[in-house]
């Protein structure tokens, strides 16, 4: 080992250090989803189980945060969108003293922290509701009507700046351009801006759905007795935690990863080169084409749906079970021949005994989303709805296309 | 179909800050009319106000008699060309083209029948699905002109559209604009700072400095017969002398500038007051009508000192010293090295060529 080698691997060293930190957690993740331990945790490794899938589709309390949570992003997208493409084409054409001044307004709600936009809309609304002597079924007192509001004044100015990165390329002698060849302002804004903003709104899209989705510090406050699916997790984590959080990150990982690899298989496809490339041969462009490869991992995800539902770990698990009863035994008929020399064995004990403890705590923790809807301090206005789990399938959940459309942002 | 356009006493004025002042021309159906100008001289201004995309702050833009003021630039008989041709790049060749057509309501097959026409006029005939981005420079340039030309407005308007191209480009669409004008039938509004351009294609050009229309005619009347010394001293190239008038009996105009005998000048301004003997004026005088003196007695002789040569091809600028006075001097390269750089130079010219006007402000170099 001389001294130019060392130097020479400081770099690698701290690429593998940065990919660990970045994807050691997410691996950790993926793993903990098929222990069948019922603590999410790595090792001891006890069987492999995809057992927490199941017990996923059965938690009615987080499916039901979840649908809501797909309501709430679809509805921040609806309106932020066309609130932020607004504040972005007037930035554009106001001088540059208005612009400065509206460009703070615009993204002060960015700066103001989420909790205060949280207790300021629900108190705001409140306010409003009562001076109309608005009943609490009035959407006034909706959680998924506040929790949309709320997010809306910060994600609206997250895609403002999507958009205005954009539009500060956008040439306005096009708009001239298309007025003057008789286009009517709206038609030149509908063939000639709009499509220019495709992109951006691709993208804003995207953003503003998954900034939606992931909001918790807001959502907390405007959601009052709904939940939405970060509120479900923080209660989770909160009243105790198993698996099928893992089995949860399982999934969000697997989309993102479809959704990535459909895009990157469009982008190559569509590239100059691989035109050329496939021009005279159509048969490798059917099969490089993005809509084959989305199909093959469609196949991929249904095997995996099928392999999740039939596979059976609980052989295994009774096999488990039975050795941990077999230690449990021993350990108390340590502990009974032990008696008379309390000191040392004692603490053996409490030592040994540690992993049997987390079994005990799986049983809680699988009746803990029951316990939980009863224990929440809001007043709950309905138990969890029975056909939340029916329609459960990993695939419509997640509704890939709201996440594998990240477009390019290609100027 | 051709519509004459008339501006009447147009003034355009941005808060403290005046664009256009009293322009009050006519410009003829089917004519070639060109806007010649220093950057900033406001013929863009004007142009848009004939577009539609501003409004004069006072008088009235009519075309075809009709008075456009209110009427929005989608709703004037007028197509404009821009300075970067503003094609929309996300769209086809054929798709560009035939916007004008499709913001109207036409079906597809007409609009692609419509786009193949003009196509064909371009000469980029089967080139309607690339796009904009795979064309040349001088095709974008033609792409612009068929887009405007696709619902037969009556007049188009041209803002600088060959400024972004090279030379040999430019100098090539110069003969294509002028053919396809010709062709069309159009009446062409073009704006330019490019005196060559003005001259080569236009059937008569303004002249403008700072907001004002300082002469109005045709090619040659403009570079033979200037109006003002703005206009001398825009269009082309000249020598000012700045002297005295001396007299004036309405054909010949004597003017001591101090170089020698008094010039005897036949080409000046006419206008009544103008040139009072004992006024002072500014004498011009183009390089390319100074010679070499050959001892011609009605022509007006004067000697000066060789400073430089400036090399150009087929012309040879030769920089001189008139008593102090710095003059140009082009002549043809036919081989020949008449000027001996140690001794004076004798040069004459004949008074025709001389230019007589009052002082005025010149464009600056």
């Amino acid at each position: 080992m001389n001294k130019r080698s060392l130097s020479a691997m400081v770099p690698s060293l701290y690429l593998v250090l940065f990919f660990t930190y970045l994807f050691g957690p997410l691996i950790i993740m993926v793993i903990t989803a098929f222990n069948s331990s019922g603590f999410p945790r790595v090792s001891p490794w006890e069987c492999f189980t995809t057992d927490w899938f199941g017990k996923l589709a059965a938690d009615n309390k987080l499916i039901e945060g979840l649908g809501n949570s797909l309501i709430i992003g679809v509805g921040v997208v609806v309106v932020a969108i066309p609130i932020g493409l607004a504040a972005a084409i007037m930035l554009s054409q106001v001088g540059p003293k208005l612009r400065a001044s509206l460009y703070t307004i615009f993204i002060a709600p960015i700066l103001v922290p989420g909790v205060v936009i949280g207790l300021s809309t629900l108190i705001f609304w409140d306010r409003i509701g009562t001076f109309f002597n608005a009943p609490y079924e009035s959407f006034f007192y909706s959680g998924t009507f506040l929790t949309i509001i709320g997010q809306v004044t910060f994600i609206a100015a997250y895609s403002m700046l999507v958009f205005l990165s954009r539009i500060q390329r956008f040439d306005h002698t096009l708009t001239e351009a298309a007025l003057d060849m008789g286009a009517s302002p709206t038609q030149a804004f509908v063939k000639v801006l709009l499509p220019f903003m495709a992109p951006a709104i691709g993208s804003a899209t995207v953003l503003a759905f998954l900034a939606s989705l992931e909001n918790y510090n807001t959502t907390v406050f405007t959601i009052v007795s709904s939940s939405t699916f970060t509120t479900v997790l923080s209660s989770k984590v909160r009243y105790g935690l198993d698996p099928s959080i893992s089995a949860v990150a399982v999934i969000i990982i697997a989309i993102t990863l479809i959704g990535a690899i459909i895009f990157e298989c469009r982008n190559r496809y569509m590239s100059v080169g691989w035109i050329k490339v496939v021009a005279d041969r159509p048969a490798l462009k059917i099969a490089t084409h993005p809509g084959t490869v989305a199909a093959i991992l469609a196949v991929m995800v249904l095997a995996a749906v099928g392999f999740i539902k039939s596979h059976d770990s609980s052989a295994c698990q009774a096999e488990i079970l039975n050795q941990k009863r077999a230690l449990q035994q021993q350990l108390m008929e340590q502990q009974a021949i032990s008696t008379p020399a309390p000191a040392t064995p004692a603490e053996t004990t409490t030592g040994d005994t540690a992993p049997a403890n987390p079994f005990g705590g799986a049983n809680n923790n699988i009746f803990a989303p029951q316990n939980l809807g009863g224990s929440t301090a809001e007043p709950e206005p309905e138990p969890a709805e029975p056909q939340s789990s029916s329609p459960f399938g990993k695939g419509n959940i997640f509704a890939p296309e709201n996440l594998t459309t990240p477009p390019p942002d290609g100027g | 179909m051709t519509k004459e356009i008339s501006l009447e006493h147009v003034w355009v004025e941005f808060g403290e800050f005046t664009a256009v002042q009293k322009a009050n021309l006519t410009i003829a159906g089917g004519e070639f009319f060109s806007f010649l100008g220093p950057s900033g001289c406001g013929k863009t201004t004007l142009l848009r106000c004939i577009s539609g995309f501003q409004e004069p702050t006072r008088g009235v833009v009519k075309i075809g008699g009709k008075n456009m003021k209110g009427v929005g630039p989608n709703k004037r008989p007028t197509a404009l060309i821009f300075q970067n041709l503003a094609l929309f790049p996300l769209r086809s060749v054929a798709d560009n083209i035939a916007f004008p057509l499709e913001v109207r309501g036409v079906d597809k097959k007409t609009r692609r029948k419509r786009a193949d026409e003009l196509l064909e006029l371009i000469a980029l005939t089967g080139q309607g699905d690339k796009k904009i981005s795979e064309l040349s420079g001088g095709q974008k340039q033609r792409v612009a002109i068929a887009r405007a030309l696709a619902v037969e407005p009556d007049i188009l308007l041209l803002d600088e559209p060959l400024s972004a191209l090279d030379l040999k480009l430019r100098q090539h669409m110069r003969t294509e604009l002028r053919a396809i004008q010709k062709q069309v039938g159009l009446t062409f509004i073009y704006i330019t700072h490019d005196q060559g351009e003005a001259l080569t294609m236009s059937d008569r050009i303004a002249v403008m400095n700072k907001g004002k229309v300082e002469q109005i005619g045709d090619g040659k009347t403009i570079y033979d017969h200037p109006g003002t010394g703005f206009v001398a001293s825009f269009v082309g190239e000249n020598n000012v002398l700045e002297g005295t008038v001396l007299s004036n009996d309405g054909t010949i105009v004597k003017v001591d500038t101090g170089l020698g005998v008094p010039f005897v000048v036949a080409n000046h301004a006419t206008e009544k007051g103008a040139l009072v003997p004992g006024d002072a004026c500014q004498m011009f005088i183009r390089p390319e009508a100074l010679r070499i003196a050959a001892g011609d007695d009605d022509r007006n002789r004067f000697e000066c000192n060789f400073v430089t040569e400036e090399f150009e091809g087929n012309m040879r600028h030769i920089v001189l010293d008139a008593s102090g006075r710095k003059l140009k001097m082009s002549m043809i390269n036919d081989g020949r090295n008449p000027i001996d750089g140690s001794a004076p130079i004798a040069l004459d010219f004949a008074p025709e060529m001389g230019i007589a006007l009052p002082p005025g402000p010149l464009a600056s170099a």
